[in-house]
């Protein structure tokens, strides 16, 4: 005789089965009332023919036919066979890595730079859409992945939301990937990197910035997206912004990127700008790097969870690893109506970060060897190479001028600079933008004052000078 | 008919029964589609532990995370074909699996569906199309027949709805077919096929949504909401056959490419 199992804590009592059945074989119970309904029962399991129209076609997995005519099922057992390894980077933590492009000097444009930088640090996807002035760092590494040995994926998406997307999915599939865009293309990819900072995927997105709002203008410079990509995706969360000021620095700092992004589970973003990036000077590529590859999980480690870092499994490896953009507990299940588990998620994702500052948080002083400073200059990215120059200027008239330059933007390196800040009654903070950077630091140095400029061009020394002479007068 | 040999009680190693049951409503299409998915993975053999399954926002999205015993990635609404695109790309090892509805795949996520068709990546989109916007309240959909009543239609749906199966194929899918829940045994043998299939196959699910679309459409019941499809769907050779006022209104169900 057929028997017809009916899991009672699954059924919702749609009673499609009861409906579907050829035969009238199953009954709503309309004597008994749990669960907030009549219950299916199976008043005449004599007449089943095993045809499991009702199993088939219901929606809660809550039947279960079994009979001569479903013998031969396949036994419930869980595959065993040993899987073949996923492709993961290799090895985990930190470790020493040949350089791809021969150690050597070399002329190159900063977007360029960028590109090696990324190869060397073991960038082996990369996922982009046009936009100047970015584009060339996609052009280089698609002709690079092209030559170079290993298995190593280009494409050029349909959009930039499509571009951070498939990095994401590529770094769960064990990939150390890329995106490069500029401001308009930064808007877009807000939405994903918020996904990746919930989901706490490495991933490395670099932002040539050009002179906005909106398309702007699109060969010109601008340092318009300091807050926007600090504060631009929406809730609360921390992430890492490394900001360039040469050729040689888009190539150690893509490196440094690649290695936070790894070691913290987080997006960062290298906050480049047109300046930097078509620049063209000269490098140095060393014979080594020195790389970081996320930790995979031991055992059964939660992969959201247990430590300020979580080991991070990848696909393909066995985990089963539930990876969700909702507010999830340690093992990825979705809690969204738990105060604590929400509470305790957005802690950890800021606290990562703000608990691991001396590892992440890098600045610069230029010509600050004096007890006392007239002036302290403050500049990031291109914009900071003038400073520099006004800084000179500024000691060949006779005043004690220095410069202090974040090189990790975010988290902006507050103590460093409050340090270099105590020794000068003026702060004067030059950035292409009106006035982004300077919140940050007034934070810090309240009457600091700003020299914001947004004409599309860069800002020249002597101009930095001029407005420091005024401040100092 | 198909022999299908995989059983409620086979399909039980592909799933997560602690997360049962399911947050779907009574009578949700959805979970049929649920049982049809591991059904064809189950009859087919696939090892889960080598699929991913990538799904968006909304109450197909659901349908693999958390309930699959497989590696899942819950993605942001619109997006999971183009993160799918990434995983699919870098691990061929991997079988790619995306489940979405049609707010999802056909709306927000429209571009990188007929993008990812264009590439004919290797990967399997099972568009679970209710014809409504579930999760948030009953809202229009790009697939939503003209005339029906929804939150934001109160005095019928005027726009034409998308025929997703030609978008698709348009736009270079090796593999297009469509079903509905209610054909569960040729709805199996499709997704078998799709599994199989090496390129970008699309399948396209009618899946009836009884509290949003059935409950202001005069389909408030699931059974008669389910059997609908008995009378809508047209199989396609016999759509070849009949006249194009036979079929009008109907829906035509089958293998397409």
């Amino acid at each position: 005789m057929p028997e017809i199992a009916i899991n009672r804590d699954w059924c919702k009592g749609c009673y499609i089965c009861v409906n579907v059945c050829p035969r009238h074989v199953l009954e709503i119970d309309q004597e008994s009332f749990d669960h907030g309904f009549h219950p299916v029962v199976a008043a005449r399991p004599d007449d089943c023919t095993v045809c499991r129209q009702c199993e088939l076609l219901c929606p809660d997995l809550a039947i279960s036919v079994s009979g001569e005519e479903a013998a031969g099922a396949p036994a419930g057992e869980a595959h065993v066979e040993p899987l073949a390894p996923a492709p993961r980077p290799l090895p985990q933590g930190w470790a020493t890595a040949p350089s791809p492009l021969p150690a050597g000097r070399y002329f190159l444009q900063g977007d360029e730079a960028c590109a090696e930088g990324a190869i060397a640090a073991g960038c082996n996807y990369y996922a982009g859409y046009p936009i100047t002035p970015a584009s060339e760092i996609m052009e280089r590494i698609c002709a690079r992945f092209a030559v170079l040995l290993g298995k190593r994926v280009f494409v050029q998406m349909e959009d930039e939301i499509a571009s951070i997307a498939s990095c994401v999915g590529a770094a769960w599939a064990g990939a150390k990937a890329m995106t490069a865009t500029s401001g308009p293309g930064i808007s877009l990819m807000l939405e994903n990197l918020g996904y990746a900072i919930i989901t706490e995927t490495p991933v490395v997105i670099v932002d040539v910035q050009r002179a906005g709002p909106s398309t702007g203008q699109a060969t010109r410079p601008g340092q318009g997206d300091f807050m926007q990509v600090r504060w631009g995706a929406h809730g609360d969360y921390e992430l890492i912004a490394l900001s360039p000021w040469s050729v040689a620095e888009m190539y150690t700092e893509t490196i440094r990127a690649f290695n936070l992004a790894e070691r913290f589970r987080v997006p960062v973003i290298l906050l480049a700008d047109e300046g930097v990036g078509h620049l063209r000077e000269n490098l140095t590529i060393p014979p080594e790097v020195r790389i970081f590859n996320r930790i995979g999980p031991s055992d059964r480690e939660p992969p959201f969870g247990g430590r300020p870092v979580p080991p991070m499994p990848v696909f393909g490896e066995g985990h089963r690893v539930l990876v969700t953009g909702s507010t999830h507990d340690e093992w990825g299940y979705r809690r969204t109506s738990s105060a604590r588990v929400q509470a305790e998620l957005t802690a950890r994702l800021c606290t990562k970060i703000t608990d691991s500052m001396d590892e992440i948080v890098e600045s610069e002083t230029y010509l600050c060897d004096d007890d006392r400073l007239d002036l302290l200059l403050v500049s990031f990215g291109f914009t900071a190479r003038s400073a520099l120059g006004a800084a000179r200027m500024a000691r060949e008239a006779g005043y004690r001028v220095g410069l202090f330059r974040p090189r990790t933007v975010w988290p902006f390196p507050a103590e460093a600079l409050r340090a270099v800040a105590a020794k000068s009654a003026r702060v004067l903070v030059a950035e292409m933008n009106r006035g982004q950077m300077l919140r940050e630091v007034q934070r810090v140095v309240p009457n600091a004052r700003g020299f914001g400029k947004t004409d599309g061009e860069v800002i020249a020394p002597d101009e930095i000078w001029d407005a420091a002479k005024e401040y100092l007068r | 008919m198909t022999a299908n040999t995989a059983t409620t009680a086979s399909i039980q190693k592909c799933i997560r029964p602690e997360v049962f049951p399911s947050t779907m409503c009574p009578g949700c299409g959805h979970g049929i589609l649920m049982g049809a998915i591991l059904r064809a993975v189950d009859e087919l053999g696939l090892d889960m532990r080598r699929m991913l399954f990538v799904s968006g926002i909304g109450c197909a999205g659901w349908i693999p995370s958390p309930h699959f015993a497989a590696d899942t990635l819950h993605t942001t609404h619109g997006r999971p074909v183009a993160f799918a695109t990434g995983a699919a790309l870098f691990n061929p090892g991997l079988n790619v699996v995306v489940i979405g509805g049609d707010g999802d795949i056909a709306a927000i996520g429209g571009n990188h569906l007929i993008h990812a068709a264009r590439r004919d990546l290797d990967m399997t989109v099972i568009c679970a199309n209710n014809q409504i916007y579930g999760m948030t309240g009953g809202q229009v959909t790009p697939t939503t027949d003209i005339g029906t009543i929804t939150a934001t239609t109160p005095q019928g749906n005027e726009e034409p709805p998308f025929d997703l199966c030609k978008l698709v194929e348009g736009a270079g899918a090796s593999f297009v077919a469509r079903y509905s829940v209610y054909h569960i045994r040729p709805l199996i043998r499709t997704l078998k096929e799709a599994f199989q299939h090496r390129g970008f196959a699309f399948v396209e699910v009618l899946s009836p949504c009884p509290t949003q679309w059935g409950r202001r459409n005069q389909f408030a019941d699931p059974v008669a909401l389910l059997e609908r499809y008995k009378t809508l769907c047209v199989p396609k050779d016999r759509a070849e056959k009949i006249s194009a006022e036979e079929l009008a209104g109907k829906v035509v169900v089958g293998r397409f490419r």
